[in-house]
């Protein structure tokens, strides 16, 4: 059973025989097959248009269609769109345009683009940036050094990593991407920077932090210690009266000084550390009056509120 | 072979004056062949779809050419296209 055939032109069902054939002719032009060989589908909607057009233009079988005598598929027509399946092959030519060139001569369209992507082939082209990623211990980004890369391809990178480098930072490399083409530049190697944690020292942008332990008595008494630093151990003093996260600043041992950016320092945490159990300590405790007796949790119970 | 007469009487309402007319201003280019006039099935589906433009889309004589140019030049470029399609896929 076909579409009905008022729908399919769009018309009432009281249309006159000219609104019908100027509902027709609208349609048909619009999807004639052979005035549009681009699209697959106008083939099928003209033929429906057509068979539409076909049972209603003729007002006989019009009315045995109203009374219900016949339905809507009408007899076979010869479908529309012959044409363009001859027009689309190569015995078209017979009405193309002159210069079309023949099936193997490429013309001026063909000359056109081969020509440009011959060109486009034998320019000079530049090499590709790679990407890489280099793992850089934390001292050596504290300090500087020269790490090397081993690429994929087996060549050897140095790659001067400046103090003060962080995580996510990419060096460029000139010339050492993908090669270039045709006399082209090579590309440039993109190396991503990560730098490993360490497990006493923190970067605070240019500045470095440890926690320093201390003892009881050194805490108490103060006096010469030797503290650790990325540039080889340094000899510190420490006050007398210091006490658990007092922090001793040592100047310069921090990032070191690279082009504008000065050297940072290095800040050291006090932590005391009361040891292993002592006899004489306990003794001394337990006999011990403070002379300012003071209570270090006082109002930490409101502040806990 | 198909010639004018075997085309006049293939469609009804084709007249051998509208056909002359027609190729005489190159809308339709049979082969010559002595005094007869060979029409090959691109042909005789031209004759089709002017028949069609003219008496069931309402398209008149005088604006038929511009019609028939644009196709052409659609066609032209279809062609081109198709070509250009084929090249490809051999070079690549």
């Amino acid at each position: 059973m076909a579409d009905d055939p008022y729908a399919v032109l769009g018309v009432p069902r009281d249309a006159t025989q000219e609104a019908i054939k100027a509902a027709y002719r609208k349609l048909a032009r619009r999807h004639h097959p052979d005035l549009n060989p681009g699209k697959p589908d106008a083939e099928a909607r003209f033929k429906a248009i057509a068979a539409a057009n076909d049972l209603l233009s003729d007002p006989e079988r019009r009315a045995r269609f109203d009374r219900g005598e016949i339905d809507a598929a009408g007899q076979e027509r010869h479908p529309a769109g012959g044409y363009r399946h001859h027009a689309e092959a190569e015995q078209g030519e017979r009405y193309g345009y002159r210069g079309e060139g023949g099936a193997g001569g490429f013309d001026d369209i063909f000359a056109e683009i081969f020509e440009a992507r011959r060109r486009a082939e034998s320019a000079p082209r530049p090499g590709r940036d790679e990407a890489y990623r280099l793992a850089v211990p934390f001292l050596s980004a504290v300090r500087g050094t020269t790490e090397t890369l081993t690429l994929p391809d087996g060549r050897v990178l140095s790659v001067k990593i400046p103090p003060g480098i962080e995580s996510g930072q990419v060096l460029r490399l000139r010339g050492q991407g993908g090669p270039g083409r045709n006399g082209g530049p090579p590309g440039d190697a993109l190396i991503e920077i990560a730098v490993a944690d360490h497990p006493i020292y923190r970067r605070d942008g240019r500045d470095l932090r440890m926690e320093l332990p201390v003892t009881l008595k050194e805490a108490v008494l103060g006096g010469p210690l030797v503290v650790p630093t990325p540039f080889g151990p340094v000899r510190a003093n420490l006050p007398r009266h210091s006490d658990t996260g007092r922090q001793i600043r040592l100047r310069g041992k921090g990032v070191a000084a690279h082009g504008d950016g000065a050297a940072g320092d290095l800040f050291l945490t006090l932590r005391v550390v009361v040891g292993e159990p002592d006899a004489a300590l306990e003794a001394f405790l337990r006999d011990w009056v403070p002379e300012h007796p003071v209570d270090p949790r006082a109002g930490l119970e409101e502040a806990s509120r | 072979m198909i010639t004018l007469e075997i085309l006049c009487i293939h469609f009804a309402a084709l007249t051998p004056d509208d056909l002359r007319r027609w190729i005489a201003e190159g809308y339709v280019r049979p082969e010559a062949a002595g005094d007869e006039l060979h029409f090959r099935e691109i042909d005789v589906e031209r004759v089709r779809l002017i028949l069609e433009l003219r008496d069931e889309l309402a398209v008149n004589e005088e604006a038929l050419p511009l019609v028939l140019s644009l196709l052409d030049q659609v066609y032209a470029l279809r062609r081109k296209l198709r070509r250009l399609g084929a090249a490809v896929d051999e070079e690549g």
